[in-house]
């Protein structure tokens, strides 16, 4: 517990301020994305942006796993709700996203459909263990963080010879999205404050394609001292023109990752196409079940497809995850388009842009 | 094994309803209004009075730190006491799922009574009925208060520019006891709810210099503070360093992705002060039980929004919270 007070230092946080501010260039424009929810929100908590020089922009990419789930995948749990009487198990953040027609999961609860949140995979399992006799669907969404504890759900669910217990499986993975990024002529980002999360799990190796195509890397914790020390070496990094990836988060990301997490990942997934929100279908940046467990898959058991993403009309959310616009700059920000309700996914989870923009910025 | 267990009976007027109210209710309560068994309590109150009332339904009903008949006692009696008055008077009303256990009924009056004695307040009416276990499969509790007031804490008017925020206890322990007994969340050491009574600490201060007061149950101090900047043209200016909190509370708040201004507190007290008064009330609540871990935390500022400077320097904005707390997931 001392070691995470000590990145909470605000002595040390002062002094790297200190050292941000002496090491930019005036002149100079620095813009940074982070592509992990639990970063937009710690950058919010803890007022980072109004301790940094003005020419030092924060950008929030993709990485708020509700954001990228397309609409599609959305509509296909309250399809799966309207055919057969089931329960659908989540995880807290899915409750409020809207379906197509406008209601949330949270709606369909007050109706009287059987929907409950889980902390964890897990606990879906024991869920469905207990209750032999009815149906449970576990909608996994999340990067390479969640993904193992799914994977090992549904391992767990095979070794117990569950038959009443399903995956949709939404799983998303993070190198293609970077290359998608690098790919993507508009894109304005000098440095990536690298998601430390998911590389406990990847390891340093998903970033290399970053410096390469002279961006700064910088895998980051999420206290406060983790976030300003890495944004300080992502400006040594653009200052000086040597990119290379950094591991500014070693206490818990070894170089080569988590090797039992990826092994069951390996076991239990398939790399597929996946939608995104706001970017549209990658292909091989999906996790789907692979032949041996696909009797787990909710979506063929269902036989549900989600349509391809449509985004709903208005919503800006696909601009402000490839960091074109700031949550700010859409005209429905505030404006029909809050967390309370939320017409895009970017304003639905706690870790959404749009979200962390509305509860945090004055 | 044959547990004694509440039936429909017990509810309905008879004999079983009787039985219940004399062995259980009139004999844990004590108080000579009560055990008349009037159809009305007689009550005798000079001044103005404050009228409060509240309807619990936590679930589950006992969690680390209290249970839901404490909470129904401190809940409407804290109500009462951040108003500004004396809690005399309570009715106690039982709304009970039928086939609940009745071992635990009693606990839970037991426990009541405890926490309306400790106040000090007496408890001279009330109603038991039972409904049907798929409504609820635990009890549902109201209780109305009356209290003689001793100063009008609820003006916000008096509210001005300068003043100081003082919290009278480390915040967001009750939500996160909750949560955690409700998630099953197996901690090396649970939480314990804050539930308890906030008419110890105004019986230490008394009124000098106090403004106005609130107590931060759901919605948190955030909610509190935004509440009070929506009726006046002011706003507030709060400092990280200075919230009180347990580290054991922030761990789990991180971990599960809430703000603790925005958890439920059931034993703090939100006190806007004369700032010059202000460190002599700190020191005053602070000799409490309740209100070891008091702080001032901030200030009434110009401007019309509640903000936050962090502990490394930083501004943000202090939401107002919106819907049930859903954990976030990575």
């Amino acid at each position: 517990m001392k070691l995470t007070v000590d990145f909470k230092n605000p002595e040390l946080a002062k002094s790297l301020i200190d050292k941000i501010s002496a090491e930019v260039f005036d002149e100079k424009s620095y813009n940074i994305m982070e592509i992990c929810g639990t970063h937009t929100v710690s950058i919010f908590r803890y007022g980072i942006r109004s301790v940094l020089p003005e020419n030092v922009n924060l950008l929030s990419g993709p990485g708020c796993p509700v954001c990228v789930t397309s609409q599609g995948e959305i509509d296909a749990i309250f399809e799966i709700l309207a055919k057969t009487d089931i329960c659908v198990l989540t995880f807290g953040d899915l409750m409020r996203v809207p379906g197509s027609r406008g209601e949330s999961l949270e709606d369909m609860q007050s109706e009287g459909y059987d929907i409950r949140v889980v902390l964890s995979p897990l606990d879906a399992v024991d869920i469905a263990e207990k209750e032999p006799d009815r149906n449970f669907v576990l909608v996994g969404i999340g990067f390479e963080t969640t993904a193992p504890a799914i994977a090992a759900s549904v391992v767990s669910a095979e070794e117990r010879s569950l038959r009443n217990f399903y995956l949709l499986a939404y799983n998303k993975t993070m190198p293609e999205v970077i290359k998608f990024l690098l790919n993507d002529s508009k894109l304005n980002v000098d440095g990536f404050l690298c998601p430390g999360h998911v590389s406990v799990v990847t390891g340093e190796e998903i970033y290399f394609s970053l410096p390469e195509n002279n961006k700064a890397a910088v895998i980051a914790g999420f206290e406060p001292v983790d976030i300003l020390s890495s944004i300080l070496y992502i400006i040594y990094q653009i200052n000086r023109n040597e990119f290379k990836v950094y591991n500014n988060y070693s206490r818990a990301v070894r170089r080569e990752g988590n090797i039992k997490a990826k092994k069951l990942l390996e076991e239990v997934f398939v790399k597929c196409t996946a939608s995104w929100r706001g970017i549209g279908q990658l292909k091989n940046s999906g996790l789907c079940l692979n032949k041996k467990y696909e009797h787990f898959d909710a979506l063929k058991v269902f036989d549900v497809d989600p349509r391809p993403a449509i985004a709903k009309e208005g919503c800006r959310c696909g601009e402000v995850l490839k960091g074109y616009i700031l949550p700010k700059e859409c005209s429905m920000f505030g404006n029909g388009c809050t967390p309370e309700k939320p017409f895009g996914p970017c304003m639905v989870s706690t870790e959404g842009a749009c979200a962390a923009y509305f509860k945090y910025s004055s | 094994m044959n547990m004694k267990k509440i039936t429909m009976a017990h509810g309905s007027g008879g004999k079983a309803t009787n039985d219940l109210i004399k062995n259980l209710i009139v004999e844990n309560f004590s108080g000579s209004i009560l055990g008349n068994l009037g159809d009305s309590a007689y009550i005798n109150l000079c001044g103005d009075l404050a009228f409060s009332s509240d309807s619990f339904v936590v679930q589950p009903e006992f969690f680390p730190g209290g249970d839901i008949g404490e909470l129904s006692v401190y809940g409407t009696c804290n109500d009462l006491a951040v108003s500004g008055a004396v809690p005399m008077y309570l009715s106690f009303s039982l709304i009970l799922p039928n086939g609940y256990i009745m071992d635990d009924l009693e606990k839970i009056v037991k426990s009541a009574a405890k926490a309306a004695d400790e106040v000090g307040i007496e408890v001279v009416c009330g109603d038991t009925k039972v409904i049907n276990s798929h409504s609820s499969n635990t009890p549902i509790i109201n209780t109305a208060g009356i209290g003689v007031m001793g100063a009008s804490l609820n003006d916000y008017s008096k509210i001005k520019p300068g003043d100081k925020v003082i919290l009278t206890s480390d915040i967001a322990r009750h939500g996160m006891a909750i949560f955690s007994a409700r998630k099953e969340l197996e901690l090396e050491n649970s939480i314990q709810s804050d539930c308890g009574n906030l008419y110890s600490i105004f019986e230490k201060t008394g009124y000098d210099g106090i403004k106005f007061s609130r107590d931060a149950t759901r919605g948190g101090v955030a909610a509190v503070l935004h509440e009070i900047s929506d009726k006046i043209s002011a706003g507030f200016y709060l400092y990280e360093n200075m919230i009180p909190i347990q580290e054991d509370v922030v761990y789990l708040c991180e971990f599960l992705g809430f703000d603790p201004l925005v958890v439920a507190n059931e034993g703090v007290a939100v006190i806007i002060s004369e700032a010059k008064k202000a460190q002599k009330i700190l020191n005053k609540i602070r000799q409490t039980k309740m209100g070891r871990n008091a702080s001032i935390v901030g200030e009434v500022y110009e401007t019309n929004n509640v903000v936050m400077e962090t502990k490394i320097g930083g501004v943000r904005t202090v939401e107002m919270p919106s819907g049930d707390l859903l954990p976030r997931i990575c």
